[in-house]
């Protein structure tokens, strides 16, 4: 293997590149349009829960009650109602969550000291709001309920509650999802564009026959894959550091690890990514397919299974294995890691050994597969 | 006329399914797809790993570690005896949450003060952080309840009788879940991804073998026929709108059958849906097809589409969560149309008099895109 044969064709692929401005320039602003729109967009961020309220009650008891559902940033009150089916009408158009129902006998039972009872109607099709949208009705009820008992005892004074709950949410205090899904969009961008990139080179040299010319050569596979990559690790290596900029300037995500130890990582992904292209084109030798495979095993895999969005944690034990032979999974956890809690190799080795070993085994299997069908 | 339609999607179907890889590749993919993220799709958060630091060590606190466990939502695999260690399996994800009893604790509930439980929470998952927030505030005011009962108990049998006054009101909240009454995140995106499978197999595939017939010349020889372009445009994709309703079958099919999500709707009001909608994306993929030079670019406009089309379809990330502009942005994507109505069938059972809006968009933009992208694929070929 030499240098210069190597250097060679990284400089013929260049100029390929630079050759269809149309797919360069998709090529860079692509990601930075991704990271800008997404980013603004996607938000997992449960407040202002759309619900309407239906007081039978109707006295000033009961209007305590609601008005603490008003005071909530969490329920974005969309109106009263005077009847179950106006909210059961909502609820299946689908404009609001949650119907609050306070029952005709509510302050009757309060006043005597008897037990009341408030009917929450809740839209479970979305499980994830609805879970989290019904722990803080029960948290609000709960407390509101210790209210009104100490006020029974005529205990004048607000009560202190049983056990003062101190919760403190690590790496993200204010909980915004943005601070989670940036950095895990950097990740799935990277995936994508890299093996899109990669991904039609060959086959497209097949396809023009510009193959069989390379084969008359002594251009050997390993210098072909690595002076190709090399060209489109340049083109990887800007978008990254766009993205890098992107989440840090315009989202504020907090940064607070170590900057040479995310670039060490990028790398190593990017040039495992890009070798996983050149490997699907030189496996299919057809555009269409190389497309196709890249497609069906990057952008959804690195969406779905790299803990991106949906925990690891929560998937069955088979999906959970099939997830460690996603390499965006190592690099969403990495990035993620020294993000957001600035903690080093110490706790990051494994996902650094996986994406190495993950690149070495993609590399050699594109260079056998490529002397395979050259042979 | 038909009898040339007929006759070019007889070739068109040829040219798919005469290799065995392009066979399997129309409905393999979507239908491992379907599975694998099927599965994987879930937020709902069940075993919350926790560390536990007991510096109590009384009766109180091992009651509240009860509580913690006997909730269901809290599995303690840790107990880390210092700050130090705190840290360190927070830091390096081995727990999500730890809960920390402080000295005292018991006396202090003995005395009715309330004593201080902190709870640590990794919020490198922001979602998984609000759903752990919630669960531990749940226990504590739970337990809390639990603890102001007895000593109220204990306070009544010192002193003697009943006769202390009221025992005071107790509000309760129950709670009725719609449509999804299990509460699995699972049901809700599921249909998302069947609808993104749909469109990725029609978009793109339209796109790439138009552009492929020009890139090698195959569209030049069928200009010299007598077809007419409006003719060929109808032959070229009505073979991937029935590839496109058998994934859309397939699956539906598994993902009720093998994922277990409840259908309660209409499967004929599904399938004409689809066909609603494939009106728009067989319309996007053949705009593609006549911007792109080489399929490379017909790639790359495609995804350019799809991509944004996806994530802006309100399957995962809640529409009425994203800035206002960008909200009405999506009034603009065909997908959350789809969306809205294919989660409708499936979890609501509504049928079209409720859909109807969504149908008639569907509708208007399939109509809108076809045209226009058909006087486009005409003049490419004039």
């Amino acid at each position: 293997m030499t240098f210069r044969r190597t250097w060679a064709t990284m400089r013929k692929e260049i100029k390929h590149i630079v050759r269809d401005p149309r797919s360069l320039v998709l090529a860079l602003a692509q990601p930075f349009l991704m990271l800008l729109l997404f980013g603004y967009a996607l938000s997992l961020d449960v407040d202002r829960i759309p619900t309407l309220i239906y007081d039978a009650d109707g006295t000033s008891r009961s209007r305590d009650l609601t008005q603490r559902f008003l005071a909530s940033r969490f329920f974005e009150i969309r109106g009263h109602v005077n009847s179950y089916d106006a909210i059961e009408r909502e609820i299946d158009r689908g404009s609001v969550l949650i119907g609050l129902v306070v029952p005709q006998d509510y302050s009757r039972r309060v006043d005597a000291g008897t037990d009341a009872q408030v009917q929450i109607l809740l839209d479970g099709s979305d499980a994830n709001t609805a879970t989290i949208a019904l722990s803080y009705v029960s948290s609000l009820i709960q407390n509101y309920s210790l209210e009104l008992r100490s006020e029974g005892r005529g205990s004048g004074t607000r009560p202190a509650p049983p056990i003062d709950a101190r919760l403190r949410v690590w790496y993200n205090s204010t909980m915004e999802s943005k601070n989670q899904v940036v950095p895990g969009l950097i990740a799935v961008i990277m995936m994508i564009i890299a093996v899109l990139l990669t991904s039609l080179t060959i086959a497209r040299e097949w396809e023009t026959g510009a193959m069989e010319q390379l084969l008359s050569t002594p251009l050997r596979p390993a210098e072909m894959v690595l002076g190709k990559m090399m060209a489109y690790l340049l083109v990887g290596v800007m978008d990254v550091a766009i993205a890098m900029a992107v989440g840090i300037f315009v989202f504020d995500v907090p940064f607070r690890g170590n900057l040479l130890l995310l670039a060490g990582a990028s790398l190593i992904f990017l040039f495992g990514a890009l070798c996983w292209g050149i490997f699907l084109s030189a496996a299919t030798r057809s555009q269409v397919m190389a497309y196709q495979l890249g497609i069906v095993t990057s952008f959804m895999p690195s969406m779905v299974l790299s803990g991106f969005v949906w925990a690891i944690d929560n998937m069955p034990e088979v999906i959970q294995w099939i997830t460690r032979i996603v390499p965006a999974r190592y690099m969403v956890t990495i990035l993620k890691v020294i993000f957001l809690k600035g903690v080093g190799l110490e706790a990051l080795w494994v996902e650094f050994l996986c994406l190495l070993a993950f690149a070495t085994l993609v590399f050699l299997g594109a260079a056998y597969k490529l002397r395979q069908k050259l042979g | 006329m038909l009898g040339r339609i007929l006759e070019i999607i007889r070739k068109q179907f040829r040219q798919m399914f005469r290799h065995r890889r392009m066979r399997t590749m129309l409905f393999v993919p979507p239908m491992i797809q379907l599975i694998i993220f099927g599965y994987a799709v879930n937020l709902d958060v069940e075993n919350v790993r926790t560390a536990w630091m007991d510096n109590d060590k009384t009766p109180a606190s091992r009651e509240l570690l009860a509580a913690f466990q006997g909730s269901g939502r809290f599995h303690v695999i840790s107990l880390p005896r210092d700050e130090r260690e705190i840290e360190r399996v927070l830091d390096r994800g081995e727990v999500a949450a730890v809960v920390r009893v402080l000295p005292g604790f018991g006396r202090e509930i003995q005395r009715g003060r309330s004593p201080e439980v902190q709870v640590a929470i990794d919020g490198t998952n922001s979602n998984s952080a609000w759903l752990i927030t919630g669960y531990a505030n749940e226990v504590l005011a739970l337990h809390g309840a639990r603890i102001a009962e007895e000593q109220q108990a204990v306070r009544q049998a010192l002193s003697g009788s009943a006769a202390t006054g009221p025992r005071g009101p107790r509000l309760r909240s129950t709670a009725r879940v719609w449509f999804n009454p299990d509460l699995k995140s699972r049901n809700y995106f599921v249909p998302g991804i069947i609808v993104n499978l749909t469109m990725v197999v029609t978009v793109m595939l339209t796109a790439m073998a138009i552009v492929r017939e020009r890139e090698m010349g195959t569209m030049e020889q069928l200009m010299v026929t007598p077809i007419r372009p409006i003719e060929l445009m109808i032959g070229v994709t009505v073979p991937f709108a029935f590839v496109g309703l058998m994934d859309v079958v397939l699956v539906t099919s598994l993902a009720v059958l093998v994922l277990e999500v409840p259908f309660r709707g209409s499967m004929l009001l599904l399938l004409f849906c689809a066909v609603l909608f494939l009106m728009t994306s067989l319309g996007v993929g053949l705009f593609m097809s006549t911007i792109a030079r080489t399929q490379q670019q017909a790639l790359m406009s495609s995804f350019f589409f799809a991509t944004p089309a996806f994530m802006l379809s309100g399957f995962a990330f809640p529409i009425r969560n994203m800035p206002e502009v960008i909200q009405y942005l999506t009034y603009l994507n065909p997908l959350r149309y789809f969306i809205e109505i294919v989660r409708g069938i499936f979890l609501k059972g509504t049928g079209a008099s409720v859909l109807w809006p969504q149908m008639v968009m569907l509708f208007v933009y399939g109509v809108a895109i076809l045209s226009f992208s058909a006087m486009r694929f005409r003049k490419r070929l004039d």
